[in-house]
């Protein structure tokens, strides 16, 4: 029951606080590419990998009272920030589940910005294509970000230390 | 004349009740359609379990797939002269639209989530790998193929192109809020199409809303708010759900189970027990199929898979309580429990059923960037998020849209013969005195 949920009230856990949604969608996304369990279902949209599921499992995490959410007034947008509440470590704490340690992982993410997350998870997302094709399909994509040749290098430097960590 | 030029001599009309009618000119649309692969969609259902709740929902992915290519060729009609409008184009949003939804499979969220299947995936295969589909699409173009896949997997560079067949306010869910509204007979679900068509244009990279069409939008975002509660997330359809995730589980079970044989081998569902399945496999499994098998798994030795496929196909479905998680944990155990010292199994009788199981979304303002809005185009030529804009909208994206169901087989429970037990049971399902179910 409610694995799934709980799985993401982990890696809250771990994260100790996460600011912004698109962060927060970015990350997921990253570590599921890394092999950490999450389920959430991503579909490619126009700021990158994307998923809905964890949208709404999110908001139901706060509606339970498991995580808090608070809404900062940004003046030309909100930005929502999450943190887990004591209801959401004795959920937690009840649940036995089985989940690798991504501790150090869920660190390195947190570093980073949202703009270099977008740009390593949309580097993931086309994973399957050779690395010049992935560059290219960057720059297709995402022609607005205009991202760097050294953000690019950054980017596949990072998805490296990523897939090795804990190895 | 090349093939992607080439015009039916005469128009073809398909009788549609949601657009009256879906025109057909060209000959690529019209081969795509008399495709094998196109075909099996009319044996998908578009709302899978929803007609076990509203009996008129036996429309099939094949309407809705013509629908939303008719929007789509509507649209395109309207963007003709305006400025940002690529009229090359054209052809590939049409096969994009019609194409769209070709991976589903039979139930096909169900299906996705037991044996860990993306629908998208095979959709890319239907239109990548050795099919008619294929054959058509690369007629038309060598590369022409792929370009569809990427529109349909919105990887495509043309953002605008993308946006037409997915976005917020697009023509897949333009056509299937209207058509399931149509079909399942609820008075939800209608908006003025028309209205939202003609005040839509096309910018560099996405479609935005003319700023004096935002209340037919309210309308549309009214609509789509109201059908996910009163069908999408019915709870009895959702009972349905639970219980053909069940079976499937089961059946996937009983195959992995060394001192079990099935009456019937279950050839078609060998590769998806294995995880091993490959296109031919995939689009010979359609919802008759299924049908055939559950019907004969009601004979099975297997006590648990016979009575799941008796309840499927006779719609004698589980009942439910509201669950909160937070405030019933403790109680949730000791349910877990008392199934069990019932010997009726939790694993398979017991489950907890959350929105975020279900396959559909609400509006989003998705102002940080995690996805795009609705936009609408001011006067000014600015572009205003559509929430920020209408008392309405913003009213809706605040409500809390999420909830938690408890389904169980309450008939088994009332056969108990042990009366403290039953006692127990009822009194953490529905507290001091038993309420009335819910149909």
């Amino acid at each position: 029951m409610l694995n799934n949920h709980a799985k993401l009230i982990r890696f809250f856990s771990e994260a100790n606080g996460v600011t912004g949604r698109k962060k927060l969608q970015k990350m997921i996304y990253i570590l599921q590419k890394c092999d950490i369990p999450f389920e959430e279902k991503y579909q490619f949209h126009f700021y990158g990998p994307y998923s809905e599921e964890l949208t709404l499992r999110v908001e139901e995490l706060c509606n339970l009272g498991f995580l808090q959410e608070e809404k900062e007034d940004k003046s030309n947008y909100y930005q929502y920030n999450y943190n887990i509440t004591p209801a959401g470590t004795e959920f937690l704490n009840q649940f036995s589940m089985e989940m690798p340690d991504m501790a150090t992982k869920v660190a390195m993410l947190k570093e980073k910005s949202s703009r270099f997350l977008e740009l390593v998870s949309t580097m993931f997302y086309f994973d399957d294509l050779p690395l010049r094709e992935n560059i290219e399909k960057i720059h297709m994509v995402k022609p607005k970000q205009k991202y760097s040749d050294e953000e690019i290098q950054e980017a596949i430097r990072f998805m490296e230390e990523m897939k090795q960590e804990g190895k | 004349m090349a093939y992607k030029d080439e015009q039916l001599s005469e128009e073809k009309v398909f009788k549609d009740p949601v657009h009256r009618y879906v025109h057909v000119r060209d000959r690529v649309i019209w081969d795509l359609i008399a495709a094998p692969e196109f075909q099996r969609l009319r044996r998908i259902k578009q709302l899978g379990t929803t007609n076990l709740t509203f009996h008129g929902a036996e429309h099939s992915r094949f309407n809705h797939s013509l629908g939303v290519y008719e929007i789509v060729r509507r649209i395109i009609n309207n963007f003709q002269d305006r400025p940002h409008w690529n009229k090359d184009e054209r052809l590939l949003c049409l096969c994009a639209a019609l194409l769209h939804d070709l991976g589903h499979g039979p139930f096909s969220h169900s299906f996705e989530k037991v044996f860990k299947l993306d629908h998208e995936y095979f959709t890319q295969q239907i239109v990548l790998g050795d099919t008619k589909i294929n054959e058509i699409l690369e007629r038309v173009d060598k590369g022409f193929a792929q370009k569809v896949a990427d529109v349909i997997a919105k990887t495509y560079e043309d953002k605008l192109v993308v946006s037409l067949i997915s976005s917020q306010i697009d023509a897949d869910r333009m056509d299937y809020l209207q058509r399931d509204a149509y079909f399942t007979g609820v008075s939800y679900g209608h908006f003025d199409m028309e209205r939202i068509l003609r005040v839509m244009r096309p910018i560099e990279d996405q479609v935005v809303i003319k700023s004096t069409g935002m209340h037919a939008v309210e309308d549309y975002i009214m609509s789509r708010y109201q059908m996910y509660w009163q069908v999408y997330f019915h709870p009895v359809t959702r009972s349905a759900e639970v219980i053909l995730t069940k079976i499937l589980h089961r059946a996937k079970h009983l195959y992995e189970t060394e001192d079990f044989t099935f009456k019937l081998q279950p050839t078609h569902f060998v590769s998806f027990f294995k995880g091993e399945v490959n296109l031919a496999d995939y689009l010979k499994l359609d919802e008759m199929v299924v049908h055939y098998y559950f019907q004969l798994w009601q004979e099975e030795d297997d006590e648990i898979l016979r009575d799941l496929c008796e309840r499927f196909m006779n719609r004698r479905l589980f009942k439910y309580v509201e669950f909160n998680p937070n405030l019933q944990m403790n109680e949730w155990m000791e349910l877990y429990k008392l199934f069990q010292e019932a010997e009726i199994d939790p694993e398979y009788y017991l489950v907890v059923d959350s929105s975020s199981d279900l396959p559909y979304d609400f509006y989003r303002p998705g102002e940080e960037e995690e996805r795009l809005p609705i936009h609408l185009l001011m006067p000014d030529g600015s572009l205003k998020e559509l929430s920020r804009h209408s008392d309405i909208v913003e009213s809706i994206s605040g409500k809390k849209r999420t909830d938690h169901k408890l389904y169980f087989p309450k008939d088994r429970l009332n056969e108990l013969k042990d009366q403290a037990l039953r006692a127990r049971i009822m009194e953490i399902l529905y507290g001091q005195g038993e309420k009335v179910d819910v149909e």
